[in-house]
């Protein structure tokens, strides 16, 4: 609880920097002194929607280079401790920014760039009629969670919990692209996930929402590394994600913060 | 005996510069990772980590899905190195190359094939849950299946290479004196391979012990039912990096015990 009303006056606070013209005030297109590459860090999850603001950005200034590493959050937060060279690192949670941030190898306070939401998965065509939370206690009902230490677990703990539900899972997956593959395979009849991961799955399964008021609302925030060798690209990439790529991330499932 | 042991000295003491030099290279590759976790080991707490019920309960999974697995590797696998050693016929090396298949094949790729073979929906996974009741996925039982699919194939390369190497006469003179097919095998064939058994089910056992990919795959990851300790190590990396270190340590003392051990008393290496 603490932890949420500390990352909601980080976001209030960083919201203030931008709209108050500050370092990262949106560059306009006509400023054109954009050029060299720049390196992304990003989570997993935000590979589809990343690739897509990237090229796009791209093809807006010419010349311009967009690199992106894709990881789990935790593993970039760790490389990026162990010295990995970088610009941007955007988080699937909190937590992990935290790490680089108190590590003091950030340049000013990360910004929240999109939302994700948690859904319950199951196959195509909800075979086994899962309706809500309290259905997944059903006994018979074969549910797969991620494990406690990562966020989606740590998120799935918690929306269970605020909707009173105790579920007994057959598995606690390494990462939510697992929940999403058991399920998908057919081999696990529902778990809990991100919105943005049923998106992408395509055909083999579909999500049953979770009400807002028991959902629990994942945050990514983004920031500029404080060893940035291209500081001007990379201040004009994150703006960009905060104007014109906000459609982008809408577009693979995200929601705006 | 004097003769044979200074050869011996002047030989090693000729060994090419170049060959020394690649091959403390070679060692120091594989002691430099090793002393990075050791260095890094928080001593301190490694022995309330350790002790942890999670812990304990992992190291036991393991140990029995690494020993089951290995005993299911030796009952299918040697008459499989068997088989491929000693009869012609078509397709041997089509059927060779198949059954050795997962030593290449990335663990995950393993896994997934396993669940499409043994899962709910699998190739045989549903006749064996609606007529035995049988289910793989997310059990003990699917967490060996996964250690032997990956790790039998190292027991079999290593007992056909002992059994293509073993002189057959021994055999051929067992069958002329009355001995049946069967008592042969026993009391001469297998005596003699001896050395390959136990290597190759040492390796086999080794690898079963490490086997991450297939296992979280196919069986998933439950503390106490599929959590065997390189999956313990891969989750706690997530929030804990200082437990994972000490984890890592475990199992790599626990298998070194085991080698040393095995190498001392049964191998005959000196």
């Amino acid at each position: 609880m603490r932890a949420r009303l500390v990352a909601a006056l980080l976001v209030a606070i960083a919201v203030g920097l931008v709209s108050a013209c500050g370092p990262m005030a949106p560059v306009s297109a006509s400023q054109s002194g954009l050029n060299g590459t720049i390196t992304v860090f990003a989570a997993s999850s935000l590979n589809a929607a990343f690739t897509r603001i990237g090229a796009d950005f791209e093809k807006r200034h010419p010349g311009t280079i967009v690199k992106f590493s894709f990881a789990g959050s935790s593993s970039l937060a760790a490389q990026i401790q162990q010295g990995a060279l970088g610009d941007v690192f955007a988080s699937a949670d909190q937590p992990n920014m935290q790490k680089v941030i108190q590590a003091g190898l950030t340049s000013q306070m990360p910004i929240v760039i999109a939302r994700n939401d948690l859904e319950i998965v199951v196959a195509k065509g909800n075979p086994k009629h899962v309706e809500a939370l309290a259905d997944l206690a059903r006994s018979g009902l074969v549910v797969v969670l991620c494990a406690p230490a990562v966020p989606c677990g740590h998120y799935a703990a918690q929306t269970l919990q605020k909707a009173g539900v105790s579920v007994k899972p057959a598995s606690q997956e390494a990462d939510v692209k697992s929940v999403l593959s058991k399920v998908a395979l057919g081999e696990a009849d529902a778990g809990l996930v991100y919105v943005t991961d049923v998106k992408s799955a395509g055909n083999a399964v579909e999500g049953v929402a979770i009400p807002p008021a028991l959902n629990v609302v994942a945050e990514y925030p983004i920031v500029i590394l404080k060893d940035s060798q291209n500081r001007a690209l990379a201040r004009a990439f994150v703006s960009y994600i905060l104007t014109d790529g906000r459609q982008t991330l809408a577009r693979y499932g995200f929601t705006n913060p | 005996m004097a003769l044979l042991t200074r050869s011996r000295r002047r030989l090693q003491s000729s060994a090419p510069f170049l060959i020394v030099i690649l091959a403390g290279a070679g060692a120091a590759f594989f002691i430099i990772p090793l002393l990075g976790l050791l260095l890094r080991t928080p001593w301190t707490s490694a022995w309330q980590q350790f002790g942890s019920a999670e812990v304990l309960a992992a190291l036991r999974l393991s140990l029995l899905a690494s020993v089951s697995a290995t005993a299911i590797a030796l009952v299918l696998g040697v008459p499989l190195a068997w088989t491929f050693a000693r009869l012609a016929f078509p397709g041997r090396s089509v059927l060779r190359a198949l059954t050795v298949l997962p030593m290449v094949l990335p663990p995950v790729v393993g896994g997934v094939a396993l669940l499409l073979a043994f899962g709910r929906r699998g190739l045989v996974g549903g006749w064996l849950a609606t007529t035995l009741g049988i289910h793989l996925p997310f059990t003990t039982a699917g967490a060996i299946i996964a250690e032997t699919f990956v790790a039998m194939p190292f027991l079999v390369i290593t007992v056909e290479a002992g059994l293509r190497s073993m002189d057959t006469r021994f055999e051929d003179a067992a069958r002329t004196l009355g001995a049946s097919r069967w008592t042969v095998l026993w009391r001469v064939t297998l005596p003699l391979v001896r050395p390959s058994l136990i290597a190759g089910a040492v390796l086999c056992w080794a690898r079963a012990l490490g086997e991450f990919g297939a296992t979280i795959t196919f069986a998933g990851n439950f503390p106490g039912t599929t959590q065997t300790m390189p999956l313990a190590v891969y989750l706690a990396l997530e929030s804990n990096p200082d437990a994972a270190i000490v984890l890592s340590l475990v199992l790599l003392a626990v298998s070194l015990a085991v080698l040393i051990g095995l190498r001392d008393r049964w191998l005959g290496a000196s």
